[in-house]
Formats: structure tokens, C-alpha cells, sequence
């Protein structure tokens, strides 16, 4: 029963999205106050029935009801009661629901934050967003429904969660990633709704900002999030692997890191609108063929599901309809009259510029070179699989050229600046920034020129931040005072490039400082790697929920002194009868120690065993957590909670709103 | 170009990018388009890898066997090996191709997550891949026991692989040869 009640909700979101996608709309074009007027509620009304189909599938997850085929086919009752509820989005057919439920979140988060906007605007953007919501029901639907049963036939027990995804990690990772994806809808909508509107203006810019970042940071931390999990889950201790579906959530992101600061000038100066608005349309278009690419089984990938071409054909079909009518919208409407408002070439604006043409850039390469293997078989001219090397290859001094740039940006001004002022605000941040990249990789192991170059990069970047930070909070009475004085959507930018910095270091020093051994070890043997000594105690047997583990004991010690203790296992899963293995790691803000189990080898209880010595690999997640948590930080700015704009005027009347700086 | 002109850009662009989605679509990205089937197994001469002795045609073939194409930089792979253990356990001969591979990290690889070939060649050149017309890995070749490949699989091999068509085949091949 609880299955159709939920398949019932979902018909019922269906209906309210279609109301949604057309009657506002409408009332926008006729200047129909009521029609507008019922957008807000409608949103919310999607939100209701598409909690409701979510519940109800989490409900058949968490009671074992095998009668549900994705239920069936995800789930035992054997595993635990946590990894039943997130094997519902470790499918196709539940992550789409999650996926739609995360909208339909959205939708109402806008209509609930933005009754300052005119009524028509907000109309139009719930519009829009109405429309995306009805091509995910509809897809849910007709070629993916949750719902299905598996009647008369009911299988006794379910075929178990890939043990793979039976993991904390995994419980948010898919949640964040959509809240990003997703989040971008909110941008496009404002977009799309500006351009219906035929007007883009610094208040466009405003309105929209808030949400792209908020996107942004949850993008951030999604991508965090599966990054760690590869790391620990895997059993290689890789962060990063390129793969077709790691692409798809970076390009959305990097497409959305040059949105966020092209909406930064187009508030502040009113400049480079139609260039926003594309940037807009494009990050959300990736998230879009983000999932056409993880879904429709054009690419293989580790991470696709089940891949059906109706369904492929459907995302395909609904792929075109919004991205081409959204840039055939953009062709028509957007503004082509050159701008009166200058700007000098030693300016913040071409510095935002700059930004712009890397992030494009290195969006392009990354679609690129996933999208490389689909072309070549296009026009038969082989298979093909396109790997890291090329990535590197391309992302590594685009990153590089990118750096220097942005430890000017937060010191530079609007409009025109010098580049004296700029040799004198930021020599003594130059210099530091070279002695911190010729002394600290000192300490390291052994001077590496890529790690001089990461450290000199990434401490010019926070010098040139401090610096700022210093400037703003010179003319305060007190430094406390000062700081309380700065904007929230400020410290955004501190914490968020901060995070950017310790990414690289870590990144670059993960690279190239780990150690690895592996070696057979049998209990009582020891190895001592980069002055940590492991020392192997024993093997024990160890009864999970739903697994038998071998686990190998550890102690480390460094000088004689303990560090840590680690539990290696190998896991066998009951059900699928599948092997894992489950790496032990005591993580450091300095270093990791990894412990990961081979094969038993021999007699007498040796094990092949893998040791690794990682250097600041965390340093990657914190500075993403950092970004994620700027990118959060900038929403409570005093800016974005204004006073109600007198657009709500009878009429609906695009009213004006807000002047260009 | 007029002004107006240059907004449609975009759009043209993405019109070529769903024509080519549209083509990719209708391709099989795991299809093969092996000359191979129903030939014998390139001649090669390569190293084993755990023992270091020269492996040719004649000491891998025999009988109805599988050749796994795979690497350690190759996350399918990784997906795919519990599924070859449990082949293996089930008797169905396996010999590995290991495939533009760093040696020891291949050791360490099965050391790690278990070896179920009966022995792997190192194709550290992709010489025997070049001549299998292998394009990624993982890929697996069914040979028969004259040494003809029979059938060919991209990708990973799972379950629903083998009962459909890489099992099927094996029994047939395998039960013609123990009857004849």
C-alpha cells in the first residue's frame, strides 16, 4: 500500500508542476496578478507530495518490503538500518527521486526567501524551475519508476547494497552533490526569468547571487565528500581519479566558480551581464548533462547505474529542449549594446576577467576530454579512453597561471588601479611568499621544486589576504572592532580562497611526498616507514552486521613512543559474497598512516600488507570544507536581507529595483 | 558579425553537441568490433608475472579459458576482480593480460585483492594488446582450446554478463570438448 501512496504523491507533484510550469508563466506574459500570485504556493505543493513519494520509499527500504523491485535489488534485510535508508539514492531510480525532491526543496526555499523580489520575477523564476521539475517527474515516471513492484514473484531476501557504497561517506556524499547540481537551477531560473524580462540588471545579479553561492558550497563539499570516500573506500589512498562521473559534478563546478565571480561584477559595475547570463545557463546546462552523461550509459564509468537508451533518449530529448530553448531565449533577448561603463586594464574587473577565462577554460577542457572517447567513436575513428596524464597536463599550469593572479584580486580596486600600488601593497607578501617556498619544504622530505612552487604560490595568495584583511582594519579603533565591522560576504572570499590555497598545498604535497610499502608481515614483524614504526600485533576474527572480517592488528610508534593503533580488515559480505577491503588510517593534520590488507601469504598467519605515509592529504579536504563553508558564509551578508522592493504594487509591475554601482 | 549574430553561437554549438549525444546514443560504448572472433590468439612471447618466465600461445591455451585484459590504474577493474575470484573458485580457468601495467604494482594488486589467474603475461608495451585490438580495460576474451578466439567482451564481466552471454558460450565450448 505504502509503495502506491508514494507513486500516487508522485502523480499528484507531476500535476502540481505542470500547473506550475505554465499558469505563472502565463500571468506573467498576460499581467495576470492572480495567476502569478499562485506560483509560491504551487512550489511548495511540489515539495509536499515529492516528501511524500521520498517517505514512502525510504519506508519500504527501512521495512524490507522486496516487493519493491529497487528495493529488491538494493537492499537485505540483513544490512544495516542506517545503509537501508541511503541505499535509496545508491540506484537509479531513488537517486532521480532524490534528485527531484532536492528541486522541489529549492523551489520552495525560493518561494519562501525571495517574497522581497517582484511578483513577476519570482513568478517567472518558480516557472522555470516548474518546467525543469516536470522533465525529472516525467522521467521518474515513464522510464523510472521507484514504485514498481515485483508481484506475484517477491524474492524472500533483497541482493544486498554494492559493498562499495556501504559507507558514511556514501550516506551524504550523493545529497550534497545533487544540493549543488540542483542549486544551480536556481541561478539558470533567475536567468531565464531576467531574460523573459528583458532586464539585466545589477538587481538580477543581487538577487541571484546569494543562491549560486550557497549552491556552489554545497557543490564543494559533494565533491569533498567523494573524493575522501574514493580515498578511504577504495584502498589505494587515490583522491582523484578523473573518472567520467567525477567530471560530471567538476565541471558544474568549475562552471559555477567563474559564475559566482562574474556575478560579483555584475552587481558591483553592471558589467559583463549577457557574458553572466551565459555563464548561468552553461553551469546549469553541465549539471543537466552531468546526469545525461551518468545515466544514459554513453560513457562507462565505475559509478553508472543500470543505463537504459529510452532513457538516454528521454534526458537527451529534455537535455535539448532546455538548454536549446534557454540559449535560443539567450540568442534572442540578451543585451547586445556595448556598455558605457569602462574600465582600465589594471582593474579588479579584468582581473574577474581573467578568473573567468581560466574556470571557462578549464570547464571546456574537462568536457572536453570527457566527452573526447564519445566523439572519436562518433566518427569511428576507434575507442578511446582519456586519462589523467591529459588532465594534469592541462590543469596543473592553468592552475598555476591562475594563482598569481588571484593574490592581487582581493588587495585590487574597481574600475582603475595602479600597478605602483599594487608593487606597494604587495612586495612585502611577494617576498615573504618566496621564503616560505624556499624554507618550508625543508621539512618535508627532501626538497621538491613542485612543492617550493605550491607553497610560494598558495602563501602569496593568504599573505595577499592578510594584507587585505590588515588594510580594511587599519582605520578601526580597535582590531576587534574592525573585524566585526567586515561583511559577511567577505569573510565568504577569505575563507573560500584560503580553502583554494591548502587545497593546492595538499594536493601538490600528497603528490609528491607519499610513501608506500608493501611488504609481507606476519604478526610480531615490524617496518618502519618515514620514522613511523608499524609494528604487526595479530589477527583477529571480527562478526559484522552483515560481514565476517579478518582484521589485522597494529601499533605504531614513533621514537618508542605510541601513535596509534590500527584495525586493517578484509571483509567478506555475506549476501553478495563479495571481498572489500577496509584500509585503517589514523589521519593527522601533517600526515595519514594508511594500513591496508592483501592476501594471506604462506603459513604461519603472514599477510601482504600495504603501508602508506601521506603528507597533509587532509589539507585537501579542509580547504574544500573551507570554500564550502565560505561559500555558505556569504549568504548571511546584510545586503541580501533588504527591505521589501515596492514592486508587490498592484499590477505586478516590473518596478525599478536597486541601481548599478 | 552583426551583434545579434553572435549570441546564436552558442546555441550552434550546442546543437552540434546534442547531434553528437543523439549519435553516441545509438553506439554501444562496450560493442566490439573485433576481427579476432573465430581466429587464433596472436602469436606472442611475453614475461609471466609472478614467476618471470617467457609465457607463449602454447603453454596458455589447451583448453576453454578466459583472457582478462586489465591494469591496476583501471577502476573497472577493481569492480570487476571479486567477480573473476568467484569465477576462478568455480573452476573456470583465467590467465590475465596485464595490460601497459606497472609490474609490481600488479603484484601488489593481486597480493592485495586476491589472484584468480592461473598466470598473468605482462604486456607492459601493449604489444598483444595492440594485436588483440584492445582499447581499454577491462576486456575479456574467451579462447578456445585450439587456441580461437571465440567471443569478446568490453568491459566488466559481472553476473549478468555471464549468464547471459560469456557463460553459456564457456559451457558450450568446454562440454563439446570433454564429449568429443
Amino acid at each position: 500500500m505504502i509503495p502506491e501512496i508514494g507513486h500516487f504523491a508522485l502523480i499528484l507533484a507531476l500535476c502540481l508542476a505542470v500547473t506550475l510550469a505554465v499558469v505563472p508563466l502565463w500571468g506573467a506574459w498576460r499581467r495576470n496578478l492572480g495567476a502569478m500570485a499562485l506560483a509560491p504556493s504551487l512550489a511548495v505543493g511540489v515539495l509536499v507530495f515529492s516528501v511524500i513519494a521520498f517517505a514512502c520509499l525510504a519506508t519500504a527500504f527501512l521495512q524490507d518490503d522486496f516487493s519493491v523491485r529497487v528495493v529488491a535489488a538494493n537492499s537485505n534485510s540483513l544490512l544495516p538500518p542506517i545503509y537501508k535508508f541511503s541505499a535509496l539514492w545508491g540506484n537509479h531510480e531513488g537517486s532521480l527521486l532524490l534528485w527531484v525532491t532536492i528541486l522541489a526543496g529549492w523551489m520552495a526555499a525560493v518561494a519562501t526567501f525571495s517574497q522581497q523580489l517582484p511578483t513577476v520575477v519570482l513568478a517567472r523564476v518558480l516557472a522555470v524551475m516548474g518546467i525543469i521539475a516536470v522533465g525529472f517527474l516525467s522521467f521518474s515516471l515513464l522510464t523510472s519508476n521507484p514504485f514498481e513492484r515485483l508481484l506475484p514473484s517477491t524474492p524472500a531476501d533483497g541482493n544486498d547494497l554494492n559493498p562499495l557504497l556501504q559507507d558514511p561517506g556514501l550516506i551524504i556524499h550523493p545529497p550534497l552533490l545533487y544540493m549543488g547540481y540542483v542549486g544551480f537551477s536556481v541561478a539558470f531560473a533567475f536567468a531565464i526569468a531576467a531574460l523573459l524580462g528583458g532586464r539585466l540588471d545589477a538587481a538580477w545579479a543581487r538577487w541571484s547571487r546569494p543562491w549560486t553561492n550557497v549552491a556552489w558550497a554545497f557543490l564543494s563539499a559533494g565533491i569533498m565528500l567523494g573524493s575522501w570516500w574514493a580515498y578511504y573506500e577504495l584502498g589505494w589512498g587515490g583522491w582523484w581519479f578523473w573518472d567520467p562521473v567525477e567530471n560530471a559534478s567538476f565541471m558544474p563546478w568549475l562552471a559555477g566558480t567563474a559564475l559566482l565571480h562574474s556575478l560579483a561584477v555584475t552587481e558591483k559595475r553592471g558589467l559583463f551581464k549577457s557574458w553572466t547570463v551565459l555563464l548561468a545557463i552553461f553551469a546549469f546546462s553541465l549539471s543537466l548533462l552531468g546526469t545525461f552523461l551518468v545515466r544514459s550509459g554513453v560513457l562507462t564509468s565505475v559509478h553508472a547505474f543500470a543505463t537504459d537508451p529510452a532513457r538516454g533518449l528521454f534526458i537527451l530529448v529534455f537535455l535539448a529542449l532546455v538548454v536549446g530553448g534557454s540559449l535560443g531565449l539567450y540568442a534572442m533577448r540578451a543585451p547586445t549594446v556595448t556598455s558605457r561603463i569602462g574600465f582600465a586594464w589594471l582593474s579588479r574587473e579584468t582581473l574577474l576577467l581573467f578568473n573567468n577565462l581560466v574556470f571557462t577554460v578549464a570547464t571546456l577542457t574537462v568536457l572536453f576530454g570527457t566527452l573526447f572517447p564519445l566523439v572519436m567513436d562518433a566518427f569511428e575513428l576507434g575507442k578511446y579512453s582519456v586519462g589523467p596524464p591529459y588532465f594534469n597536463a592541462i590543469f596543473v599550469p592553468l592552475m598555476a597561471l591562475l594563482m598569481p593572479v588571484m593574490g592581487i584580486g582581493p588587495l585590487s580596486r574597481w574600475k582603475q588601479d595602479s600597478a605602483a600600488r599594487w608593487r606597494a601593497e604587495l612586495l612585502l607578501p611577494g617576498l615573504a611568499a618566496v621564503a616560505c617556498g624556499l624554507l618550508l619544504p625543508l621539512f618535508g622530505q627532501g626538497y621538491n621544486l613542485w612543492v617550493a612552487l605550491a607553497v610560494t604560490l598558495a602563501a602569496w595568495l593568504v599573505l595577499g589576504l592578510a594584507r587585505d584583511l590588515h588594510n580594511r582594519i587599519r582605520s578601526a579603533p580597535s582590531i576587534a572592532r574592525g573585524l566585526r565591522r567586515l561583511p559577511a560576504s567577505y569573510w565568504g572570499m577569505q575563507l573560500a580562497h584560503f580553502g583554494f590555497a591548502a587545497c593546492v598545498v595538499g594536493a601538490v604535497a600528497v603528490t609528491q611526498y607519499s610513501i608506500e610499502h608493501d611488504l609481507k608481515m606476519a604478526p610480531g614483524d615490524s617496518e618502519t616507514l618515514a620514522g613511523y614504526r608499524f609494528e604487526f600485533l595479530g589477527l583477529a576474527r571480527v562478526e559484522g552486521p552483515n560481514y565476517l572480517a579478518q582484521e589485522a592488528r597494529f601499533a605504531v610508534t614513533r621514537n618508542g613512543r605510541p601513535v596509534a593503533r590500527l584495525a586493517a580488515q578484509k571483509r567478506r559480505y555475506l549476501a553478495s559474497g563479495s571481498v572489500m577491503t577496509e584500509a585503517a588510517i589514523d589521519d593527522g593534520l601533517f600526515r595519514d598512516l594508511y594500513v591496508a590488507m592483501g592476501e594471506p601469504v604462506g603459513s604461519g598467519g603472514a599477510w601482504a600488507i600495504r603501508l602508506h605515509y601521506k603528507p597533509m592529504v587532509r589539507w585537501l579536504w579542509l580547504g574544500a570544507l573551507f570554500m564550502a563553508i565560505g561559500g555558505l558564509t556569504t549568504v548571511a551578508d546584510r545586503r541580501y536581507r533588504r527591505h521589501r522592493a515596492p514592486a508587490r504594487a498592484p499590477g505586478g509591475r516590473e518596478a525599478a529595483h536597486g541601481t548599478p554601482a | 558579425m552583426a551583434p545579434r549574430l553572435k549570441l546564436f553561437i552558442p546555441l550552434a554549438l550546442f546543437g552540434v553537441l546534442a547531434l553528437l549525444l543523439a549519435r553516441g546514443l545509438q553506439l554501444d560504448p562496450k560493442e566490439l568490433p573485433s576481427a579476432l572472433i573465430d581466429r587464433p590468439l596472436p602469436n606472442f612471447s611475453l614475461p609471466a608475472l609472478e614467476s618471470g618466465d617467457m609465457l607463449t600461445n602454447a603453454t596458455v591455451t589447451g583448453e576453454v579459458a578466459l583472457f582478462n585484459v586489465w591494469a591496476t590504474w583501471c577502476i573497472t577493474c577493481r569492480v570487476e576482480h571479486p567477480y573473476l575470484e568467484k569465477l576462478a573458485a568455480a573452476g573456470v580457468p583465467i590467465y590475465g593480460i596485464n595490460y601497459k601495467d606497472d609490474s609490481s604494482a600488479a603484484r601488489r594488486w593481486l597480493a592485495e585483492l586476491g589472484n584468480p589467474y592461473r598466470a598473468n603475461i605482462v604486456d607492459a608495451e601493449g604489444t598483444l594488446g595492440l594485436d588483440l585490438g584492445v582499447y581499454g580495460a577491462p576486456e575479456t576474451y574467451l579462447v578456445d582450446g585450439a587456441g580461437i578466439v571465440r567471443y569478446r567482451h568490453v568491459g566488466e564481466v559481472n553476473d549478468r554478463i555471464w549468464e547471459s552471454t560469456l557463460g553459456p558460450l564457456y559451457r558450450q565450448l568446454a562440454g563439446g570438448e570433454s564429449g568429443s
